[in-house]
C-alpha cells in the first residue's frame, strides 16, 4: 500500500517535471493576482498592509482552484485513471498519493514565494512568517478539498467553471481561519487559535476528502 | 410484513407517481388555506410591535423561509445518502425535485432579510454570521443544481450530486462556526438577530402558521416537480405511455 502511495507520488511529480510551464502557471497565477491588488487599491501602504491576509489567501484560493482542472484530467483521458480504480490497492491511498503530489507541484512553490510577495506589501518579518506558516497547511487542505470537485466534474462540459462553483464554498473555512490566523498575529491578538482550527481542518479533510474523492473518481469514470 | 412491503412498493417511482400526485393536491390545499390565515394574522391580527413598528411584519415570511432553506438542505442530504446506499432512484429524484424551492428559500431568506435589516440596522446587508452562512448555502444549493444540470447521464448526475450533497452537510456545520468566529473576531456587526425575542403569542403563533404553510407549499411543489422527474426519467416505460394525462 505504502509503496503504492509511494509510485504513485514520485510518477505525478515526474510527469510535473516533463511539463514544467503548468506549474509555472499555477505560481504565475498566484504573483499576479497578488500584484493586481495594489494596483487597483492604490500604492498606500499601510492599506496595503491591512488587505494583504485577504488579498494572499484569497489568490491562493483562485490558485489552488484554477490547478485542480489538472489533477484527474490527464489521467483520465489516457485511460490510467481507470487502471487506478482497478488497481488493489484502496482508491483513497492512491487519490491521497495524486494529491500530495498535486500540491508539492502547485502549492508548496506558492508558499515558498509568498515572502517575495509580503515584502511588496511592506509586511513585517513576523507576519511574514505566519503568513507561510498558515499558507504551509492550509494549501494542502485545499488541494485536499479541491480534489472531490475535480472528482465530481471530470470529464464534464464546463467543467473548469462549475468546480469553481462546488469548491469555493467548501473553501470558506480556510479562507477563514487562515487570512484570520495573520491579521490576528499582525494586530498582536496572537493566532494560535487560528492555527489550530486550520490544523484541525486539515487533519479533517486528510481523512474524509480521499474518501469522497474515490467515491466521486468511481462515479465519474462508471 | 404486508404492511412494511406496501410502504416499499412506493420506492418505484410507477407506484409512487399516483401517491405523489395526492400528496401533492392535499398539501397545496392546506398551503393556501393555512397562507390565507397566516397572512391575515400577521397583518391584522398580530400587534404591532412596540420597537420595531410595522416593520416587523415581514419576520411572517422570513423566517420560516430561513427555517425551510436549511431544512430542506437536510432533507436533500437525507435522500442523497439513501440514493447512494441503496441505489434507489426515487430517492435522487427526491433530492433533484427539493433542490429549486431549497435555493428560492434561501433567496427568499435573503431578500426578506435585507428589507427587514435596512429599517432596523438601516443596512441592506450586514456581514452577520447568519446572514453569511445563509449566503454560502445559497451557494451550495446553486452548486448542486449546476451538477445536476451539466450531466446528461443521469445516474452519474444523481450519484455525483448526492456525493456533494453529504460533503456539504459535513461542511454546513463548520463553515456555520468559522463564519461565526470570523464574525466574532471582527467585531463588525454589533447587532443581533436575537435580541429582544420575547414574542407575543399571538405573534408566535401567526409565525407557526406561516411555517406549516410554507411547509406544505414545499411538499407541494416537490411533489409535482417529482412527478414531472419521474415522467421525463420514465417515458420510455410502459406505464407512462398508459398514463391518461400522457396518452391524452
Amino acid at each position: 500500500m505504502f509503496s503504492a502511495f509511494r509510485i504513485i507520488v514520485a510518477r505525478d511529480l515526474l510527469l510535473a517535471m516533463r511539463r514544467r510551464s503548468d506549474v509555472l502557471t499555477t505560481l504565475f497565477f498566484f504573483v499576479i493576482v497578488v500584484s493586481l491588488f495594489p494596483l487597483g487599491i492604490g500604492p498606500e501602504l499601510n492599506t496595503l498592509r491591512l488587505i494583504a491576509p485577504g488579498v494572499f489567501w484569497v489568490a491562493a484560493l483562485l490558485a489552488s482552484m484554477l490547478a485542480l482542472e489538472k489533477l484527474f484530467f490527464v489521467d483520465y483521458q489516457d485511460g490510467s485513471l481507470e487502471q487506478m480504480l482497478l488497481a488493489p490497492q484502496p482508491l483513497s491511498v492512491l487519490v491521497l498519493g495524486k494529491v500530495l503530489a498535486h500540491w508539492l507541484v502547485t502549492g508548496l512553490p506558492l508558499v515558498l514565494l509568498s515572502p517575495l510577495l509580503g515584502l511588496q506589501y511592506d509586511l513585517s518579518t513576523a507576519t511574514i512568517a505566519v503568513m507561510m506558516f498558515t499558507l504551509l497547511i492550509g494549501t494542502p487542505a485545499l488541494s485536499l478539498i479541491g480534489a472531490i470537485g475535480a472528482a465530481l466534474t471530470l470529464g464534464i462540459r464546463g467543467g473548469g467553471v462549475l468546480v469553481s462553483l462546488l469548491v469555493l464554498p467548501l473553501y470558506i473555512p480556510v479562507l477563514i481561519f487562515g487570512a484570520g490566523a495573520v491579521e490576528a498575529e499582525a494586530s498582536g491578538l496572537g493566532g494560535a487559535g487560528h492555527l489550530s482550527m486550520l490544523g484541525a481542518i486539515l487533519l479533517l479533510s486528510a481523512l474524509a476528502a480521499p474518501l469522497a474523492t474515490a467515491a466521486a473518481l468511481r462515479i465519474s469514470a462508471e | 410484513m404486508s404492511g412494511r412491503l406496501s410502504f416499499y412498493r412506493f420506492s418505484s417511482p410507477a407506484a409512487f407517481y399516483p401517491l405523489a400526485g395526492a400528496i401533492g393536491k392535499v398539501s397545496a390545499l392546506i398551503a393556501v388555506v393555512l397562507l390565507a390565515i397566516g397572512l391575515y394574522m400577521s397583518f391584522f391580527v398580530a400587534p404591532t410591535d412596540y420597537k420595531q413598528g410595522e416593520g416587523y411584519r415581514i419576520i411572517f415570511i422570513h423566517v420560516p423561509s430561513a427555517w425551510m432553506s436549511m431544512f430542506i438542505y437536510l432533507v436533500m442530504a437525507f435522500w442523497a445518502g439513501i440514493g447512494l446506499v441503496f441505489n434507489t432512484r426515487l430517492s435522487s429524484m427526491m433530492a433533484q425535485a427539493l433542490a429549486p424551492t431549497g435555493a428560492i428559500m434561501t433567496f427568499i431568506a435573503l431578500w426578506t432579510g435585507a428589507f427587514w435589516g435596512k429599517p432596523m440596522w438601516g443596512a441592506w446587508w450586514v456581514w452577520d454570521a447568519r446572514l453569511t452562512s445563509e449566503l454560502i448555502l445559497f451557494f451550495l444549493y446553486i452548486g448542486f443544481i449546476a451538477l445536476q444540470g451539466s450531466i446528461d447521464d443521469t445516474r452519474r448526475a444523481d450519484r455525483a450530486g448526492a456525493v456533494l450533497l453529504l460533503v456539504g452537510v459535513v461542511n454546513i456545520p463548520i463553515i456555520y462556526f468559522s463564519v461565526k468566529w470570523w464574525n466574532t473576531l471582527h467585531q463588525g456587526a454589533t447587532v443581533s438577530v436575537t435580541e429582544g425575542s420575547s414574542m407575543s403569542t399571538i405573534m408566535l403563533q401567526a409565525m407557526l402558521i406561516m411555517t406549516f404553510a410554507f411547509w406544505a407549499y414545499s411538499v407541494a411543489v416537490a411533489m409535482y416537480r417529482v412527478r414531472s422527474i419521474i415522467l421525463e426519467r420514465e417515458k420510455d416505460t410502459r406505464w407512462v405511455s398508459e398514463l391518461p394525462e400522457v396518452r391524452r
